[in-house]
């Protein structure tokens, strides 16, 4: 699947719930269902930190493909960071690089993307992206 | 209680609003208080009809602004039992408060082989003004350890202590824990030794009486935003015979009494620490939001805060799986708390969502944090505005979220 299908399947699957309740559980679920980052990946030098809430991300390329892996030692940021690990693992470098993230807009959580809330998920965007700009240069 | 609630609370029009469908409850007071509407028409009237610069012109207006910022020293003087208004330094806030000290005594007292002390609960801005003084200066940052109770550690503090002092630093109460510092003791103990003493105030002066000729510390600090004022406009309470000593900070305009090529005087206190135009509106506002306390009478809202404080620790104790950060026999303003195996995050964002506003995190605080092992607190923190009720509503909120994450 593309990026872009990635995403517009996880709006849907949203689209389902009624209220905010039903989103954060879903976001809860999402958080223990997946394995996200091996132990030993889990160190200071993958380490995104901040005010808030720390996440980790380590990246390996795997041909024209990128493989993510993060974890979040916060709940509702590591169910954000499986969602971001679902569209963007295992994409294409250029794939990567040009596609827009809108699906946390369109989920009405990007409010964990603000500023005020420092919890690593900008900073983990940002960081995903240079991996893939890193190993297209390669 | 002795205070009138609703008459208080219709004056903040900022808590009459919903948040997230709920009506908002405002916990995060130790981060900044709301504005009671006679500190915001202050400030629409100042723009509206008073506006000019002062100390220069001889205009109507620039009198009238300038008799209304100088009201206001006196206003703070007297809030805080100054000596003399000489002694009331207006800055942007409690940091550069701070660093307007931190930077004078480098440049003027500090030396190699000298010791500044702070505690380990300080927030940043009092911790990182010294680190600088002390790589520009050469001396040693030496640090009172905490108690697990969050009561600073008294023998290691003495113990500390020599003729190496020059500066002793605490906060009056701690923002992460809550803790109210023996300010007296610690100044009496310093200034034994010789040694300057700081008290960063800003979580104290919204919460209890200060009286800086009683405590006797050489400087006091404090924010007008978090006790109802304006954001942007601080105070420094310096004793004259060393602020008269103390280099200036900033040079500029009204700094100075002659500037010549030659060479420049510069002024008389407290002038001399005011470089340029100050924030002439926001004095004018801080005169209101001290008016507003004294309305209502500080004793009366350190009873009701004291009241709410005590009120939501046992609420907390009740639900049960309550990790207290700080447990000092003397706590205001703040409760600081872990719920078991929840994330601090998590816990402000379910909250959020309930239209709770309470502070998650580190407070500005990383070596607190650090000291318990733990990545940052909930912490609910109350003003005088808030009511038994609105804790009730939170330990509902609290009690979801331990259901969501456990």
């Amino acid at each position: 699947m593309t990026i872009l299908e990635i995403q517009e399947e996880i709006i849907e699957e949203f689209d389902m719930f009624d209220d905010w309740i039903q989103k954060y559980d879903y976001l809860i679920e999402l958080s223990k269902s997946v394995p996200l980052i091996d132990e030993a990946d889990r160190v200071e030098g993958n380490l995104i930190k901040g005010c808030q809430s720390k996440v980790w991300l380590h990246a390996k390329k795997e041909g024209e493909h990128v493989r993510f892996m993060a974890d979040s030692d916060a709940i509702i940021t590591k169910g954000i960071v499986a969602l971001l690990v679902r569209v963007l693992d295992g994409q294409k470098c250029q794939d990567i690089i040009d596609n827009e993230l809108h699906f946390i807009d369109a989920i009405g959580l990007r409010e964990h993307l603000s500023m005020t809330r420092s919890n690593g998920l900008v900073s983990m965007i940002k960081q995903m992206k240079i991996y893939a700009l890193v190993f297209q240069a390669k | 209680m002795a205070v009138d609630i609703d008459h208080i609370r219709a004056q903040f029009p900022a808590l009459h609003q919903e948040v997230n469908g709920h009506p908002l409850i405002y916990f995060d007071n130790a981060a900044t208080s709301q504005k009671p509407k006679m500190v915001v028409d202050a400030i629409a009237h100042y723009y509206n009809k008073e506006n000019s610069n002062i100390h220069r012109g001889v205009h109507y207006l620039s009198q009238k602004a300038t008799d209304k910022y100088e009201l206001a020293r006196e206003a703070v003087r007297r809030f805080i039992n100054a000596a003399s208004t000489e002694e009331i330094i207006f800055t942007r806030g409690t940091t550069e408060a701070i660093n307007l000290v931190s930077t004078c005594l480098s440049n003027w007292l500090f030396k190699a082989g000298d010791e500044i002390i702070i505690s380990a609960i300080e927030h940043h801005s009092n911790i990182v003004p010294w680190q600088m003084a002390c790589e520009q200066s050469g001396a040693t940052l030496k640090v009172i350890p905490v108690l697990d109770s969050g009561e600073l550690d008294m023998d290691a503090y003495r113990a500390l202590l020599s003729d190496k002092t020059k500066l002793v630093t605490v906060n009056h109460i701690s923002n992460a824990l809550g803790t109210v510092n023996p300010v007296e003791e610690i100044t009496f103990l310093a200034q034994e030794k010789g040694a300057l003493v700081l008290i960063d105030g800003a979580q104290a002066t919204p919460h209890m009486t200060v009286d800086v000729q009683s405590l006797n510390c050489d400087f006091y600090c404090f924010s007008a935003h978090k006790m109802y004022g304006p954001t942007g406009v601080g105070i420094l309470h310096g004793k004259k015979e060393i602020l008269d000593k103390m280099p200036p900070y900033h040079g500029g305009g009204e700094m100075i009494k002659e500037v010549k090529f030659e060479g420049t005087t510069y002024n008389d206190l407290p002038f001399k620490f005011e470089a340029g135009t100050p924030n002439i509106v926001g004095g004018v506002a801080i005169e209101a939001a001290i008016r507003f306390i004294e309305e209502i009478g500080i004793e009366n809202i350190a009873q009701q805060e004291a009241e709410l404080l005590a009120y939501a620790t046992e609420k907390l104790q009740e639900v049960g799986g309550i990790r207290f950060i700080g447990e000092a026999k003397e706590k205001a303003g703040v409760v600081s708390f872990i719920i078991d195996g929840v994330h601090p995050y998590d816990a402000g964002t379910i909250l959020d969502k309930l239209g709770i506003a309470i502070r998650t995190g580190h407070h500005c605080a990383q070596p607190v944090m650090d000291r318990y092992s733990i990545p940052g607190t909930m912490r609910a923190s109350f003003a005088v505005y808030n009511t038994k009720e609105e804790i009730d509503t939170f330990i509902e909120g609290v009690k979801k979220v331990k259901q969501l994450f456990s």
